[in-house]
């Protein structure tokens, strides 16, 4: 406990701040994965999107957080929220809720959860440990980041672009309502 | 940060809020007596000398209503619904930049703050995100309220808010290309020029983002989460009290926030034409302290001078137009403004190359002339009554 203690009046304020938000991140997920009604559970992923933002800030990478922001909170979960609302999935799903799902799913997470431990135990001595000197703050700036997307990494970011944009004509493809199609 | 900075910082912070709430509240009476105008009425005149209390008398009528809960709402979630609906329209006006900056001598040491909440380089991304959680508020209380009607409001302002978005982020993309900056304030620095604020450069950009804007303020012509016609009440069908007081009263905070970000981005600000002349007769004849403080002041004024034109015009439209259709809405935003904007990026940039910047008048010149062009061709049509049988 006295460590513990000592620990913590190691800490810089950004270090509270990283425990804060970590912990507020850890509950979010959490409640992600508990919360019996998919709208509770949508809601807590947008809170942990924004934890994960305060996460990005305190790297100083203010243009990857505004990003994050904008792409999962403001659109992607704002979908998700738009068709669990229209699904209305309020009764209870009895096929989810089988002894053999339970089983699977117990035994996937747990496989997950084992294999990050050893990851992470095995490698964590091999971690490099951080300095201040030769630390370059400007980094996560949009600017220096502009740089490196259009110059060193112009062709995978280019890339990226043609495959979203595949994605994007495919789902088109498949939303599409052919001639004879029932309206709904 | 020192402390006189952390203490002005702070000041300028809370003014900040506190007009924004001011104007929000009195944009409820200014919207009545528009309205009025408009009608040829009177408005709100009973409340004090010309109406003018009118705002806190309906305050006080809101707070002492019955705050209703309905049985089979989802408690929380109704509650949660108003407040972030106020939570991201205040939070937004922090990036916008209101003024020069105040200077002024403490302990012999000079310092200029700059009248903005915070200055920071992703100032416009970060309105952005604002303006993509707005729709939270709208969506939480909508499907807590347990009512088909606002149900149905609510999934609309998510479609809405999306679809426009895309134009709206698209619409200002330009103006990016043209400062290479996502600053705000650098944005508005660089129309320091009376013809180069981004309204003569970006004419096409400006209708767009305008467009865009009342449509994610979701005011008349595209109130569509509110449609009372159809949906009763939209997604505030339920609300009662003052928490449907914070759903209007955030719209309004909204449509402050956006009139200052459209005056910001395309109307220079808190420029304005000779701004360098008087700055610098001010700073000669008054010193470099009031002087510039004082040409900040005028330069404050001259933005909210902007800002309330901006909010005048948004009533304007609300008692001019008829509200769209839904699938009228969906097709200006995907099928007009998008294209629009992405071809207005491609121009902008192709003038950037030979260092013109006003050739998004180009787009403009040619659409008025194909708009010309067909109105000739099109044969002379009568009016034939819609309804058949």
């Amino acid at each position: 406990m006295t460590e513990f203690l000592a620990f913590f009046k190691t800490l810089t304020p950004t270090g509270y701040l990283f425990l804060l938000l970590t912990a507020l991140t850890v509950i979010s997920a959490m409640g992600v994965v508990t919360a019996r009604n998919p709208i509770y559970s949508v809601l807590a992923l947008i809170a942990t999107f924004f934890c994960l933002s305060g996460h990005y800030i305190l790297l100083n990478a203010q243009f990857l957080a505004a990003v994050n922001i904008i792409v999962y909170a403001g659109a992607i979960m704002v979908l998700f929220l738009f068709t669990i609302m229209f699904l209305n999935l309020r009764r209870e799903d009895e096929e989810a809720k089988t002894n053999l799902t339970k089983i699977a799913s117990v035994i996937v997470g747990g496989t997950l959860m084992v294999m990050l431990i050893m990851i992470f135990r095995a490698k964590s001595s091999q971690l490099p440990v951080g300095s201040t000197v030769g630390f370059e703050p400007n980094t996560g700036m949009v600017e220096n980041l502009g740089h490196l997307l259009y110059g060193s990494y112009i062709l995978p970011f280019e890339l990226a672009s043609v495959l979203f944009l595949i994605a994007m004509v495919g789902a088109v493809m498949l939303g599409k309502r052919e001639a004879g199609d029932r309206h709904f | 940060m020192a402390l006189p900075i952390l203490l002005t910082k702070g000041l300028i912070i809370l003014v900040i809020f506190g007009i924004s709430l001011l104007i929000a509240t009195y944009s409820t009476y200014a919207e009545r007596k528009v309205a009025a105008f408009l009608q040829d009425r009177i408005g709100p005149n009973r409340a004090g000398p010309w109406g003018l209390l009118q705002p806190i008398a309906d305050a006080g009528k809101l707070f002492f209503k019955e705050d209703f809960i309905p049985s089979q709402a989802s408690k929380w979630l109704f509650i949660l619904g108003p407040s972030l609906a106020m939570f991201t329209a205040l939070m937004s006006s922090a990036v916008i930049p209101f003024g020069d900056s105040i200077r002024f001598a403490w302990d012999n040491v000079n310092y200029d703050v700059n009248v903005q909440g915070i200055e920071i380089n992703i100032g416009v991304l970060y309105i952005f995100g604002v303006v993509s959680l707005g729709v939270y508020g709208v969506m939480v209380g909508g499907w807590a309220s347990n009512n088909k009607f606002s149900l149905l409001g609510a999934i609309r302002a998510a479609s809405q808010n999306i679809s426009y978005e895309i134009a709206l982020g698209l619409s200002m993309i330009a103006i990016l290309m043209m400062t290479g900056s996502l600053s705000v304030r650098q944005i508005v620095n660089e129309q320091a020029t009376f013809f180069e604020w981004n309204v003569f450069t970006q004419p096409l950009g400006f209708i767009i983002f305008l467009t865009c804007s009342f449509a994610e303020c979701n005011r008349t012509p595209f109130d569509l989460p509110e449609c009372e016609t159809e949906l009763v009440g939209g997604y505030h069908t339920e609300y009662s009290s003052m928490k449907l007081g914070l759903y209007l009263f955030s719209e309004y905070i909204n449509m402050f926030v956006s009139s200052a970000f459209i005056s910001a981005l395309y109307f220079g600000g808190f420029h304005y034409p000779f701004m360098n002349e008087v700055n610098g007769a001010l700073e000669k004849s008054m010193g470099a302290v009031t002087g510039h403080n004082l040409a900040t002041a005028i330069g404050f004024l001259v933005f909210f001078g902007k800002i309330l034109f901006f909010i005048f015009f948004f009533m304007w439209v609300r008692w001019t137009l008829p509200r769209f259709r839904y699938d009228q809405l969906m097709n200006l935003g995907w099928k007009i403004f998008i294209p629009l904007s992405i071809l207005n990026v491609v121009v902008t940039g192709a003038g950037l190359l030979y260092d013109f910047k006003y050739s998004s008048w180009l787009i403009v010149v040619v659409m008025t002339v194909l708009a010309v062009m067909s109105q000739a061709k099109a044969p002379k049509q009568q009016v034939v009554p819609q309804r058949t049988v």
